[in-house]
């Protein structure tokens, strides 16, 4: 069966890379599912959104990703991200405290984008919000 | 003479021990070198990706963004300026001041006025001790920035960059109030080698396309064996449209490209500081040597003395006795 080869990469460091079956995100317009073979695309990652990469083992790396674009060619699928965590490396309890601390600030772009954050964070990590 | 030998064995004693302190600074130096290098290093594959996005999208959209084009009568320019927080690094704040002054001077030759924005302590105490106004100064992270870091500065330089747009001929700040700019230059030491970093300038924005292949990618791939840039350019579809994606994009390629050159100018700067505290210990110890060489000189000197009077005076008494 074919498969995506699949990098995704935060400013920092290269977060993830490998073979992958499909690739779950949300953009700016929408929820957008990948499966091999799809048409070349750019995206906007929506903020607050997670990523979700099946791999070909079949397990599902959920990522939460922070201002991020996704490219998809020929070649596979890179997700460009500031800042990116997989799933199990998320401590949820920090970020539980991060949102209080974040919704209890003003309306300033900054708070909100916190918000945002640690929203994305949790649902990446399984947790309703 | 015993006195100056006192005062050769203090000397020698404190040389020992600053020397002390020079070689535990070349060795933590050497040790934020290869932890540097490995940030540098890491920080690439985004680098790269961006910038293979920034090119799909520069050959399928209008490239009429503010960052991409030329203002009609640039006025003032902006110059973000990487230098380090703390001294002992031989002549890297020094190289990469004077490379800004050579620019400063180019750009005023244009007849474009110079804003200075200035990471780094050094830089910052360069300035303002000449009393040159600084728009900004960002302080605090020079060995070891993080992206954060990056983001603050971004954001600064782009919202002056976009304040600019509306500038009047004049040099009236236009209809936001806010006196910006119409070009980013920035300025740091690029990491070559341990042995060669030397001081940059480059222009930021407005971004010229070209500088996209500067990093020749694609020739990258060529050599990996890829085979998607085959000279067809690929028809990207976009999500939400293409202006909209380089509205959000470029800013974002921009702070990247500041954080790079932040993470080569860490690089450089420990190693300049290596470079210098190797020279400064060796010296060190040359400095200690010759004080002891000398130091030894007195101690002899002090013993021959000692035993010429002592056989001086047993001469004399001896001379005295056999008068009698």
């Amino acid at each position: 069966m074919a498969t995506l080869q699949v990098e995704l990469v935060a400013v920092e460091r290269k977060i993830w890379s490998g073979e992958a079956t499909t690739v779950v995100a949300r953009t700016t317009e929408g929820e957008l599912g990948i499966l091999p073979g799809h048409a070349p695309l750019l995206g906007q990652l929506a903020d607050g959104g997670v990523v979700t990469i099946r791999t070909d083992s079949g397990e599902d790396l959920v990522v939460a990703a922070h201002g991020g674009f996704l490219s998809v060619s020929e070649s596979g699928v890179s997700i460009l991200a500031e800042t990116a965590e997989i799933s199990s490396e998320i401590d949820v309890e920090r970020a539980r405290e991060a949102l209080r601390r974040a919704e209890g600030e003003d309306d300033s772009p900054e708070a909100q984008a916190a918000v945002r954050r640690a929203q994305s964070r949790l649902r990446a990590a399984g947790e309703n919000v | 003479m015993a006195g100056s030998l006192r005062a050769l064995r203090r000397r020698i004693r404190s040389t020992q021990s600053t020397k002390k302190i020079f070689s535990a600074q070349e060795l933590i130096a050497g040790a934020r070198i290869v932890r540097a290098q490995a940030r540098v290093e890491a920080s690439k594959p985004y680098a790269r990706e961006i910038t293979r996005v920034l090119s799909a999208l520069a050959s399928s959209a209008s490239l009429d963004h503010p960052l991409l084009t030329e203002r009609e009568t640039p006025r003032r320019a902006a110059v973000l300026v990487i230098t380090s927080d703390r001294g002992f690094a031989g002549s890297y704040n020094v190289n990469v001041l004077r490379r800004t002054e050579e620019l400063l001077s180019l750009l005023r030759q244009e007849g474009k006025d110079p804003v200075l924005y200035v990471v780094g302590r050094k830089g910052e105490t360069y300035y303002s001790f000449r009393d040159r106004p600084m728009a900004a100064t960002f302080t605090g992270f020079s060995e070891m920035p993080d992206y954060a870091d990056a983001q603050e500065v971004g954001r600064a330089l782009i919202d002056v960059f976009t304040a600019g747009a509306d500038d009047d001929e004049t040099g009236g700040a236009g209809d936001d109030g806010i006196l910006g700019v119409d070009e980013l230059h920035i300025v740091f030491t690029e990491f070559r080698s341990l042995l060669s970093q030397v001081p940059v300038a480059k222009r930021m924005a407005p971004l010229e396309v070209e500088e996209v292949e500067e990093f020749d990618y694609e020739r990258e791939d060529r050599e990996a064996g890829r085979t998607d840039d085959s000279g067809v350019p690929t028809l990207y579809e976009f999500e939400p449209s293409a202006e909209g994606l380089l509205d959000a994009l470029l800013p974002k390629y921009i702070t990247t490209r500041i954080y790079a050159a932040m993470l080569e100018a860490a690089a450089s700067e420990s190693a300049s500081r290596r470079r210098a505290m190797k020279s400064a210990s060796d010296n060190a110890e040359e400095l200690a040597k010759n004080l002891s060489r000398q130091a030894n000189q007195a101690r002899q000197a002090e013993i021959t003395q000692e035993i010429s009077e002592i056989v001086g005076g047993a001469d004399a008494l001896v001379s005295a006795g056999s008068n009698d």
